[in-house]
């Protein structure tokens, strides 16, 4: 690998841009594939599994060992509302390996001292996500009930194609959610990908139940890419 | 991101920036208990520092001996280590894994 391919790279992993690094064995050469770029490569039906997967391995084409090496960006959970289910929530997350941030404009429930060490903004979504965008790679759980802080951060999760949206909520607070989403201007199918009430049904109850339910089916998503 | 300016490529590229020559090595196959997934990394200098791992210790000194013939000729090699190998044995992958890494000069 020379250092333009490796710089490529790294600038790739920065920028949370997936890329596959497409190694030969024989003369160690190596080419840096982003997403964009997969449907005109040669190696196309591997690499999109290399994407899909985010697995590594070897695969051998005309007569060459190649190779791949899936950058995933990793993954982030963006949660909105510093509520009592959150405060499950954001640990479990984060053991799962998922880097956690929670967002809340009301500075009674975004306090340290409800939070710990989780990192915390109390501010608005719109202006707080204006740092770190939300991404493919990105979930997003938004549990506060209320319009005023939910709707703004969903529409944009939806508009970037987070791997992951769930809206906490009945069914009937859900569907007011979804008159308003379709009044300002979302389709059905984009709606259609929020999480509804939130999490897998298992009959959870406590705050901690409902967030074991949400993790679960955020995981889910992230790895097997349900729609 | 701490971890990202960690990663072992992101060491290995600021290395080669200050002027470091660079080997890097990746894990292409398992099989058994291997320690680390395939496609991890170790990066090791021409002074013999190294970041990140392939096998979370068994391997890396092997590894890193090596690396400085590769950095010297600029040939990639293909080590293998396993328990049917008297030097993986030595090195110490006691584990009942065996992994094989490709190692390569950062050009």
């Amino acid at each position: 690998m020379d250092r333009a391919t490796l710089s490529a790279l790294n600038a790739a992993r920065r920028a949370r841009m997936a890329a596959v690094l497409v190694s030969d064995l024989d003369s160690g050469a190596a080419r840096v594939v982003t997403e964009d770029a997969v449907a005109d490569d040669p190696l196309a039906e591997a690499l999109r599994a290399a994407f899909a997967s985010g697995k590594a391995g070897v695969v051998a084409t005309a007569g060459q060992r190649v190779f791949l090496n899936p950058h995933l960006p990793p993954a982030r959970l963006v949660i909105i509302g510093a509520v009592h289910i959150s405060q499950a929530l954001a640990p479990m997350a984060r053991q799962a390996g998922l880097d956690v941030t929670i967002i809340d404009p009301r500075t009674a429930f975004a306090t340290p001292a409800r939070f710990g060490a989780e990192r915390l903004i109390a501010d608005w979504p719109e202006d707080a996500l204006q740092d770190a965008p939300l991404d493919r790679w990105t979930a997003l759980a938004a549990l506060t009930h209320d319009p005023k802080i939910d709707d703004a951060p969903l529409v944009a999760a939806l508009r970037a194609g987070c791997f992951y949206v769930g809206a906490l909520g009945s069914r009937k607070t859900h569907a007011a959610r979804l008159d308003r989403l379709h009044a300002a201007g979302l389709t059905g199918a984009e709606t259609g990908r929020i999480c509804a009430p939130i999490g897998l049904d298992i009959g959870a109850a406590s705050p901690a139940e409902i967030a074991v339910a949400t993790l679960a089916q955020l995981i889910a998503h992230l790895r097997r890419r349900a729609p | 991101m701490d971890t990202q300016t960690e990663h072992p490529l992101a060491i290995a590229e600021a290395w080669a920036e200050a002027g470091r020559q660079v080997a890097i090595a990746t894990v292409i196959e398992t099989w058994g208990s291997a320690p680390r997934p395939v496609g991890s990394h170790l990066v090791i200098d021409d002074q013999g520092d190294f970041a990140g791992s392939v096998s979370g210790g068994c391997v890396e000194g092997a590894v890193i001996s090596e690396a400085a013939e590769v950095i010297a000729t600029g040939t990639p090699r293909m080590l293998e280590f396993g328990v049917a190998d008297a030097v993986a044995w030595q090195v110490g992958l006691s584990c009942g894994g065996r992994i094989r890494v490709f190692l390569e000069r950062l050009g």
